[in-house]
């Protein structure tokens, strides 16, 4: 069993198994006084990340920073190749015609867009191949969700939140569990 | 939270549970392959290896091995190209198009239409290096510095825009794929590390217990799930991200597709030979590959779902509206036909009226008509409920209509090209079994590729399904009809 140290923190798991009960719960835990670490689930939740509290993602500002310069890269690759290095004739119009520039500088928006915004997710989650999950519940990815509770960060003590966590709705007694 | 609609029918039949999510799809990964599996592979493998040779017979003594000729440059090869490509687009307008059109019945096809586009993309990919003769020279269509200049590439050309839109479709199509799957393969993987956790081998385990505990361990698949599983711990602030990540690919997605094979038609619309240089391609195309591909998924599914039993998840409802878009995007290419004959008449041009009768009623007639009865008729049959609930007929049509759209790419480049504008230059073309083996080495390789996929990946969203399951499944659909009778 692993032994505290300040290297460890301790979290309260309680263990739900429907979603409109956890939804309520985490409602209500905060009403209560608790302050929720997350809530772990096998699907997307809408809108429990702001009854949490997290702030909104900046993803898709990223998004768009990628696509501009995917735009911006193209539409200067394109005319330095076609008008100021080489340019040539061909069959007999303009050595640069912006309507021409569209199709490639599009594609390369999408293309930057899209692997720019999947790397910013990858690296804000530190997610990547090979990375080491910690998973509060294995069954988390199965059926069941997890409400996590951040020890360290309130007042309360482990027997106060697991009553608060259990009258809300846990299926299971909350355990304690060490990161 | 989701709305009820007391009107469509359930998405997810048969009682489920979350769970009983979980276990139908895993265990079709985690258990041994079924001998159905070891026949189907094993045949795709005998495609592939049977293309294989006619491939290395193609690379070796050149592309003069095909039936092409100096009139008609191009036949089999963009046919296929053409087809493969136009096939992959419905896979992304699963995805991404009925994502933002907020179609809860996308969930449970999704992950095997958007399978079937990188593996579709891959294979109308290999068709381009391959008629590129000298493919180890591919590298001179992207603009790269070089020693010739540098010589650039022609930006003015369709054929440069094509390199970039097929590469940009394939890198994308693969990463949404990718996102949408590491939640289920953390599913996968916590199976497998909890058969791990739960079968500890221990010092004191007598030999029966730690063989029976070795039996029940998959370490095998916790090691090489947890890897692409990216870590992943579906927390609800990574929950939120992946939705937008999503719905952001999905926005890009979509204008991708219809830009892809609008690029493609494109290859054919800038030129200047009847029957080619028309602007109804763009849409016509679009509409074609769509028509295609959903054709393609429901080949591919209503297969899948009765090998795996997944006829809960793929109900009768999700081919209904499958085949009620094969009808519609059928109708639009019907239509399309139609406008592109009467105008070829209305045009007043003799060498594009010409174009047409010469498809109706010269050497390639037998082509026109095939692709007129599987393209026009075939989908109508669709009106009728009956026919479009019935597994047999939808599994027929489905084939049929891929067929007809073979057919309307082969009769879009050969009879064009075979008689253009100077007599003298007009031939037949005829396939070799070069031009053969080559297809089929696509059709080894899509195989091979999507029966890999089946058995080692999950076929259906779980992640999806499961999201959707409270909404739409039989309990949620009778609670709204109750509430809607009161």
């Amino acid at each position: 069993m692993a032994t505290h140290t300040s290297d460890t923190k301790k979290y309260l798991v309680g263990i739900y198994d429907h979603e409109e009960t956890v939804v309520n719960a985490v409602k209500k835990v905060q009403n209560d006084g608790v302050k929720i670490d997350e809530v772990y689930s096998p699907h997307p939740i809408h809108h429990i990340d702001v009854y949490i509290g997290h702030p909104r993602t900046k993803i898709p500002i990223a998004a768009f920073m990628f696509g501009a310069t995917g735009t911006l890269l193209a539409i200067t690759m394109i005319t330095f190749m076609m008008k100021i290095d080489w340019p040539m004739i061909i069959g007999g119009k303009n050595a640069l015609y912006p309507p021409t520039m569209v199709p490639v500088s599009f594609e390369a928006t999408v293309l930057i867009a899209a692997l720019g915004m999947v790397a910013t997710f990858l690296l804000s989650n530190t997610m990547g191949p090979g990375k080491t999950e910690f998973m509060f519940d294995r069954r988390t990815t199965d059926d069941k969700y997890a409400l996590v509770v951040d020890l360290d960060k309130n007042t309360k003590n482990v027997e106060e939140i697991q009553a608060i966590l259990e009258k809300h709705g846990a299926s299971e007694a909350p355990k304690v569990v060490e990161r | 939270m989701q709305v009820t609609s007391a009107i469509r029918e359930p998405l997810v039949t048969g009682g489920k549970t979350m769970h009983d999510i979980t276990e139908d799809i895993c265990k079709r990964v985690e258990e041994k392959p079924s001998m159905s599996w070891l026949i189907a592979f094993g045949f795709s493998v005998v495609l592939f290896i049977i293309g294989c040779l006619s491939l290395a017979s193609t690379w070796w003594y050149g592309i003069g091995v095909w039936g092409l000729n100096k009139t008609v440059g191009w036949a089999w090869d963009i046919t296929n190209f053409v087809w493969w490509v136009g096939i992959g687009h419905a896979g992304t307008l699963i995805s991404a198009v009925l994502l933002l059109f907020r179609q809860k019945w996308r969930t449970s096809i999704n992950r095997a239409a958007e399978a079937m586009t990188i593996f579709a993309v891959l294979c109308a990919g290999s068709f381009i290096l391959m008629h590129m003769g000298r493919t180890w020279l591919a590298h001179w269509a992207l603009p790269l510095p070089n020693t010739y200049g540098s010589l650039w590439v022609n930006f003015h050309s369709p054929l440069v825009w094509d390199v970039f839109a097929i590469s940009t479709y394939l890198t994308v199509s693969t990463v949404f794929w990718y996102v949408g799957l590491i939640p289920d393969l953390a599913t996968i993987r916590d199976r497998a590390k909890l058969t791990l956790e739960q079968n500890p081998l221990l010092a004191t385990d007598t030999p029966a217990e730690r063989a029976e505990k070795k039996k029940n361990r998959r370490p095998i698949a916790a090691f090489a799930y947890g890897i692409l599983a990216f870590g992943w711990e579906g927390g609800s602030k990574v929950w939120a991200r992946y939705e937008y990540v999503a719905l952001i690919l999905a926005g890009l997605s979509t204008p991708l597709v219809l830009s892809v094979h609008t690029i493609v038609s494109m290859d054919f619309a800038t030129s200047v030979i009847p029957g080619w240089h028309t602007t109804i391609f763009p849409p016509y195309f679009v509409a074609g590959a769509i028509f295609s591909g959903f054709a393609m998924v429901l080949t591919l599914m209503l297969v899948t779902r009765v090998v795996y039993k997944l006829e809960d998840y793929i109900t009768m409802e999700h081919i209904d509206l499958m085949n009620k878009i094969v009808m519609l995007t059928g109708s639009i290419v019907g239509v399309a036909y139609i406008t592109e004959f009467f105008i070829a008449w209305y045009s007043g041009v003799e060498a594009e009226s010409y174009a047409f009768l010469n498809r109706m009623f010269g050497p390639y007639w037998w082509s026109y008509w095939a692709m007129m009865t599987c393209n026009v008729i075939s989908p109508q049959l669709f009106w009728f409920k009956s026919i479009r609930r019935n597994l047999i007929w939808s599994f027929v049509l489905s084939v049929v209509v891929n067929i007809g759209m073979w057919f309307e790419r082969f009769v879009i480049i050969v009879t064009s090209l075979h008689r253009d504008y100077i007599p003298s230059s007009w031939t037949y073309f005829r396939p070799t079994i070069y031009d053969v083996g080559d297809y089929i080495f696509s059709f080894g390789l899509f195989f091979v590729c999507f029966f890999l996929f089946a058995k080692y990946l999950p076929v259906i969203n779980m992640a999806e399904v499961k999201t959707v399951l409270n909404s739409s499944d039989e309990q949620a659909k009778k609670l709204a009809e109750e509430k809607l009778k009161h």
